[in-house]
């Protein structure tokens, strides 16, 4: 029975998850390599940290969306 | 005008060779004193300034802030950001533009305000439980109203049998009261990084609990 999805997701975690620390600490990093190519491959414990809703990856949302409007 | 050099190795080890043209002319001009460099830490205050002002405005809304406080929240996060630029200066290694590099300073100055700022609202519960608002909050269909009793029943009581204290009070804070976790890291005198993994474990130990119980399907995607 699964007749909350939602709910679902939210409790999903990912082992690869890294963490907000690490995640932050090279989320420059991270947002220019998405402006460019594919992160996903490259930091998977990333990826799967700011897929998590947390408050990096609305830091990530804002940090991409400077960099691609700075990118025209 | 003349301006004075800084030798390199006292503000920026050293400029990557990598780096873009852009990136090596702010570190360069931020590498000097004199009139140079008042106009680039200007220039930078600006674009800073800027992005806390569409930040904190985005933010706003769902946090119920309005008015002068915003951008008095803009202005400290883009003077906050600056400072620590500056100061942090040699530890740009050239792994992003020097820009995102900046930026990322002022949304978590951002970040880091709001969450502060959040305790200022005088009607925040912290200790209630309202798991009524369960429902709303992760899209239960009304016509599927018992199945909604019985996993919501099977998710209190797995939130006390299966969580640590802490992880229970870091549960309700932010799912049930709608606390955002920046902000509970606050309150708990604790960091995002701790209140995260305090949390990370408490969803894996529930969704474990509620799939045991048949509630929820396996996951055999390698997450759990």
């Amino acid at each position: 029975m699964n007749g909350w999805p939602a709910l679902d997701r939210f409790l999903q975690t990912d082992p690869r998850d890294v963490g907000c620390a690490e995640a932050m600490e090279m989320l420059h990093v991270y947002v220019d390599v998405v402006a460019a190519d594919d992160a996903e491959e490259r930091y998977p414990g990333i990826a799967a940290h700011l897929r998590a809703r947390g408050p990096c990856g609305e830091d990530f949302e804002a940090l991409l969306a400077v960099v691609r409007d700075a990118a025209g | 005008m003349l301006c004075t050099v800084i030798p390199v190795n006292s503000v920026v080890d050293e400029i990557p060779a990598r780096l873009d043209p852009e990136s090596a002319g702010w570190l360069r001009v931020l590498a000097v004193t004199g009139p140079q460099r008042e106009a680039a830490l200007a220039r930078l205050h600006e674009m800073l300034l800027r992005i806390a002002q569409r930040e904190v405005r985005r933010r706003a809304q769902r946090l119920r802030i309005v008015g002068p406080e915003l951008e008095d929240l803009a202005y400290q996060a883009a003077a906050d950001a600056l400072m620590a630029i500056t100061g942090k200066l040699g530890q740009f290694r050239g792994e992003s533009r020097f820009t995102t590099w900046a930026y990322r300073f002022v949304i978590l100055e951002v970040s880091a305000k709001l969450g502060r700022h959040f305790w200022r609202r005088p009607d925040v519960p912290l200790d209630a439980e309202d798991w009524d608002r369960l429902p709303d909050r992760f899209g239960f269909e009304p016509a599927q109203e018992s199945e909604r009793r019985d996993l919501l029943a099977a998710l209190r009581r797995a939130v006390d049998t299966e969580l640590t204290p802490r992880q229970r009070e870091v549960f309700v804070a932010i799912v049930l009261n709608g606390v955002p976790l920046d902000a509970l890291a606050v309150r708990l005198g604790s960091s995002r990084n701790a209140v995260y993994k305090m949390m990370f474990d408490a969803r894996r130990k529930l969704r474990a609990a509620l799939a045991a119980n048949g509630y929820l399907d396996h996951d055999d995607s390698g997450r759990s």
